[in-house]
């Protein structure tokens, strides 16, 4: 009975190809780009777990410098002596010729045996290991990237390290990293034995971490995948538009099936089952489909993916996918989760439905006044939400919220808003045609009116995004011409370079100003400390957000401390307020900079203060204001006469230029994101008018019989869909606009700390308003060129009585 | 007894009205018997078919088809009479549209447990859609497609067959084609049927003739 009954179910799709085809694509599509997003999270996640397990500091706790600084490995024997097992660790970034790479170095005597890579532990070779040049042990892509590096020890690949790091001896590090007699951090082996000596007496400056504290990559990266989580949902949620209106509309087309069937003796419980296994079925088909389109997506942006999180946070990514079981199960889970929801209503409905109702297909198409005033109602409530969560709410979470509500209530309410619209046009209109038109316009909305939603959330969100995007480049671009004011940026290979260096250039040049720093905790998370020269190049360009009248003079009197908007709004600072140096000195805030792109916290003070803190600190690195026309001469004189090395020069055009291609990428994806997104909104609209286009006879054919052409009828359902598509652009915009000072202001301000300004651009909506239209006019091509070449004698079999 | 029906009654809600369609309706029908159901519009024929078909449930009577009392039957019970013992034939013939003849003929016996393929291609045969089981119910006329139905119902071997104004959309020579035919493969197949009718000329047809009237049966 079951197999019969479900034959003739699926014998619908056999006779409705197209309807099948888009309930499939619908589904592929939003499962595609949801798991493509769940594809590079996972992938990324992956990464981070395995950076994060390297040497065991997932698990093992560390004695780490309080002031952040590296300390003498004379604690280490310190240490061993007063009883701790402890292994040394020296960790820093290796940069060369626009390539970087995370170095650690370890000591594999003392390191746990099973918090070493395994490569490290199995190669035997402990002697080519710790004998210069020795061995760096890294990820096969990271020793693909750094193929042609010089500098570095032979590289030998080994899986299970994370990528973007070099695992080598301690010694060879301190080389490498030039912190000769120099370690990081000891971590501590899980069992110690008794009768130590307390480690207040032996090692005052070292402060006892648990594990937690060491792995942030994953935590500062966690608002970005957030981000894009939030995008690949959105989409998600327009592709199941698409599902529930093919879901909807075949369930409608089945209902005399439905009732013929029960009539004839198949119970709704079976009936009901068979409907729900058939919609798991499809989705598992589509699912399929979607997975292996997700992946291709993935793989087409895990490269810019990776670029973004390389220039925002120093996290590096595996540069291939993998199939991993939960991405491709959660992606499975995802499709027949979103078909279940998109199918709940028409399987509840069909529940509840009497067997001697009419069976005519009715409600998909000629949803009444009362549905709009209940979706209009959702929307009410969805808009109270936001308000609630705009208000009230606080961090990411609340402004995802924010954005979900808004959207979702800007998409119920647009079925109301167009009838009301169209009500109006139709009061207006004096003459039979334009009348006519209005009314089965507004009949017609029901039936399009979840198509229009994906198209006004397509639409909002590239408004939305686009504005965000092209403001934070505005900005961006203004605010890299004021941090960047000098002409070059040199770095020395050593100290002692550093100094014939300066005295070098300091009379060719107008000024030479120190780029120094460190890094170490500042209330609580590490924080990078530079320190400014007296100089007036500060006080003409650095971009400040709020500072007291003589901030710089402060700054060089080491009276005062400046912050980044960052750290400002994290720590909900005030002028005046304290700020805790790592060491122990406090600088009161005398100014608050915009810092956009970098998701540390940044303080600044003076550079003598700078220096008298922390008097070990790396000075290799200068900026030098000149005169722009003799960059070039400087730098040849710097390679020719000083024996610089090329590499360790970059110029401001350059450093622009990087800053620039960081940013683009970062919103590469979400543009892919944005175009993808619009293409299932025109494909929602595609599937509705055709197959809406199949139930439209009964309404057309009397007006044909009237006396208007086919071909004056096509016009018209093509004139329809644009108009529609219009008029939802035209509310897309305020939608959009809400939209983009919700990204700026609140999502932003949660993600990454800083605020932007707000810029409209309307020349890109006047784009996006032919796009829309374009869509609109595609969508309706087709079904309106069947139209107007339909034979006669099937408008007159509407007429017939046999029908 | 093949169809029993006592003192079915069976009340409406119009708006603020309540409509009694039947008033205690008593009827019996015998295997091989054929009985035509008159009326005139709205006096509650279809309802009393549906009834018996156990497509909607009385108010208050006893209905008992084959032997079985449906008066505290649930769906699941209601559904294996319809599918097992009931053949329902409708005036808008409630073909699948999606499937072709040949399957719409043997849906109902393959939902039975009852496909018997040399039965249903004679049955095709006797019924003059022997050359048409691949077409599609929307490429047959009004007559062909009330064919099928009929087809579809007697394929099924139902001990009951239960017909709304089965020729109702048909005209008169078709009609009389199509009931000709019903009637003799009822009349083969030894099961009961029960057909509403307006016409007083196909009633005639019939072996009895009950007229129902102010909600009862006369």
């Amino acid at each position: 009975m079951r197999r019969t009954a479900l034959s003739a179910l699926l014998s619908h799709w056999r006779r409705h190809p197209l309807q099948l085809a888009s309930l499939l694509l619908g589904l592929a599509l939003a499962t595609a780009l949801w798991s493509g997003v769940q594809a590079i999270n996972a992938e990324a996640r992956a990464s981070y777990d395995r950076a994060a397990q390297v040497l065991g500091q997932d698990r093992l706790e560390s004695l780490v410098p309080a002031d952040g600084q590296r300390v003498p490995d004379a604690m280490f024997a310190a240490l061993r002596r007063g009883g701790w097992l402890v292994s040394p660790l020296v960790e820093g970034r290796w940069f060369r010729a626009g390539q970087s790479v995370q170095i650690y170095g370890i000591d594999p005597f003392t390191a746990p045996a099973d918090s070493l890579p395994p490569a490290v532990a199995e190669t035997g070779g402990i002697m080519d290991f710790i004998t210069p040049p020795g061995r760096a042990f890294a990820a096969p892509e990271t020793v693909a990237d750094l193929q042609d590096a010089e500098g570095l020890p032979p590289l030998v690949a080994a899986e299970g390290v994370a990528p973007g790091m070099l695992i080598m001896d301690i010694g060879i590090a301190q080389t490498l990293l030039r912190a000769d007699g120099q370690v990081s951090r000891f971590l501590l082996a899980p069992d110690q034995p008794m009768g130590r000596t307390p480690l207040e007496q032996i090692v005052p400056g070292l402060e006892r971490h648990t594990p937690q504290e060491t792995a942030d990559v994953a935590e500062l990266t966690g608002s970005f995948h957030l981000n894009l989580t939030a995008f690949g949902f959105l989409s998600f949620a327009v592709g199941l538009f698409i599902v529930h209106s093919a879901i909807g509309l075949a369930f409608e087309q089945r209902r005399p099936m439905f009732r013929t069937l029960r009539a004839l003796g198949l119970p709704l419980k079976t009936l009901v089952g068979l409907l729900a296994a058939e919609v798991m079925l499809l989705a598992l088909i589509a699912g399929l489909v979607g997975i292996a389109l997700g992946y291709v997506i993935a793989a087409a942006l895990l490269p810019d993916v990776a670029a973004t999180l390389r220039g925002l946070y120093g996290a590096t990514l595996s540069g291939s996918l993998s199939l991993r079981p939960e991405w491709w199960l959660g992606g499975l889970a995802i499709a027949l989760l979103g078909a279940g929801v998109a199918a709940a209503q028409s399987l509840w409905r069909l529940w509840r439905l009497p067997l001697l109702a009419p069976a005519q297909p009715r409600a998909w198409a000629r949803a009444s006044a009362r549905g709009f005033a209940l979706l209009a109602a959702v929307a009410a409530g969805l808009a109270g939400v936001a308000v609630i969560a705009g208000v009230y709410g606080t961090g990411i979470v609340a402004g995802f919220v924010l954005l979900g509500a808004l959207l979702l209530s800007a998409a119920l309410a647009l079925p109301g808003a167009l009838a009301l619209a169209l009500a109006g046009a139709e009061r207006f209109s004096r003459r039979v045609l334009p009348q006519w038109f209005w009314a089965d316009t507004r009949q017609q909305l029901p039936g399009l009116s979840l198509a229009l939603m994906a198209l006004l959330l397509a639409l909002s969100a590239n408004i939305g995004v686009g504005t965000m995007v092209a403001s934070f480049r505005l900005t961006f671009t203004e605010w890299l011409d004021q941090r960047l004011p000098s002409e070059l940026y040199v770095t020395a290979r050593t100290e002692e370079e550093a100094l014939r260096l300066r005295a070098w250039l300091e009379p060719r040049v107008d000024a030479l100003l120190p780029i120094w720093r460190v890094e170490g905790p500042v209330l609580g998370q590490t924080a990078e400390i530079y320190g400014v020269a007296d100089h007036r190049t500060y006080a003409d360009n650095w971009p400040m957000l709020l500072a007291e009248p003589d901030v710089w003079q402060r700054l060089a009197r080491a009276e005062g401390a400046i912050v980044n908007e960052q750290l400002w709004r994290r720590e909900t600072l005030a002028l005046g307020d304290p700020v805790p140096l790592p060491g122990g000195a406090v600088r009161p805030l005398v100014g608050v900079y915009s810092d956009y792109g970098n998701p540390r916290g940044q303080v600044i003070i003076g550079v003598a203060d700078l220096v008298a803190q922390f008097p070990e600190l790396d000075r290799r690195r200068y900026a030098i204001r000149t005169d722009p026309g003799a960059v070039a001469d400087l730098r040849e004189a710097l390679v020719q006469d000083f024996g610089l090395p090329a590499d360790n020069m970059i110029d401001q055009g350059m450093v622009k230029e990087i800053s620039l291609t960081v940013f683009e990428r970062t919103f590469a994806v979400t543009a892919a994101l944005n175009v993808l997104t619009m293409g299932v909104a025109g494909f929602a609209m595609f599937t509705s008018l055709l197959t809406l286009s199949t139930m439209r006879l009964p309404q057309l054919a009397p007006v044909w019989a009237l006396g208007l052409t086919r071909a004056a009828l096509a016009r018209l359902e093509l004139l329809r869909a644009m108009l529609l598509a219009a008029l939802t652009m035209v509310l897309a915009i305020p939608v959009g606009l809400l939209l983009a000072w919700v990204l700026l202001a609140v999502v932003n301000v949660a993600a990454f700390g800083w605020r932007l300004p707000m810029h409209v651009f309307p020349a890109d909506w006047l784009w996006l308003a032919a796009l829309a239209l374009a869509a609109g006019g595609l969508a309706a091509a087709w079904p309106a060129w069947r139209l107007a070449r339909i034979e006669p004698a099937t408008l007159v079999k509407v007429f017939a009585d046999e029908r | 007894m093949l169809l029993s029906l006592t003192g079915v009654c069976k009340t409406y809600d119009s708006g603020a009205a309540r409509v009694d369609v039947l008033r205690g309706i008593d009827l019996v029908l015998a295997p091989g018997e054929t009985v035509a159901l008159t009326g005139e519009s709205g006096s509650g024929k279809s309802t009393l078919l549906h009834l018996c078909a156990g497509l909607d449930r009385a108010d208050g009577g006893r209905i008992e088809v084959a032997g079985r009392d449906l008066s505290g039957a649930d769906d699941a019970t209601m559904a294996a009479l319809r599918r097992d013992r009931v053949g329902l034939v409708f005036q808008q013939f409630n073909l699948i549209p999606s499937l072709d003849v040949g399957a719409n003929l043997a849906f109902q016996a393959r939902l039975a447990g009852r496909d018997e393929p040399a039965r249903i291609a004679t049955l095709a045969d006797r019924l003059g859609l022997g050359g048409l089981t691949g077409r599609y119910p929307e490429q047959l006329s009004g007559g062909q497609q009330q064919r099928v139905a009929i087809g579809r119902t007697l394929a099924a071997r139902p001990a009951l067959i239960l017909a709304d104004e089965p020729t109702g959309n048909l005209d008169e020579a078709t009609g009389d084609a199509v009931l000709d035919l019903m009637l003799e493969l009822v009349a083969e197949a030894g099961a009961g049927l029960l057909m509403v009718t307006h016409s007083p000329r196909l009633a005639a047809r019939l072996s009895r003739r009950v007229h129902l009237s102010g909600g009862r049966l006369a």
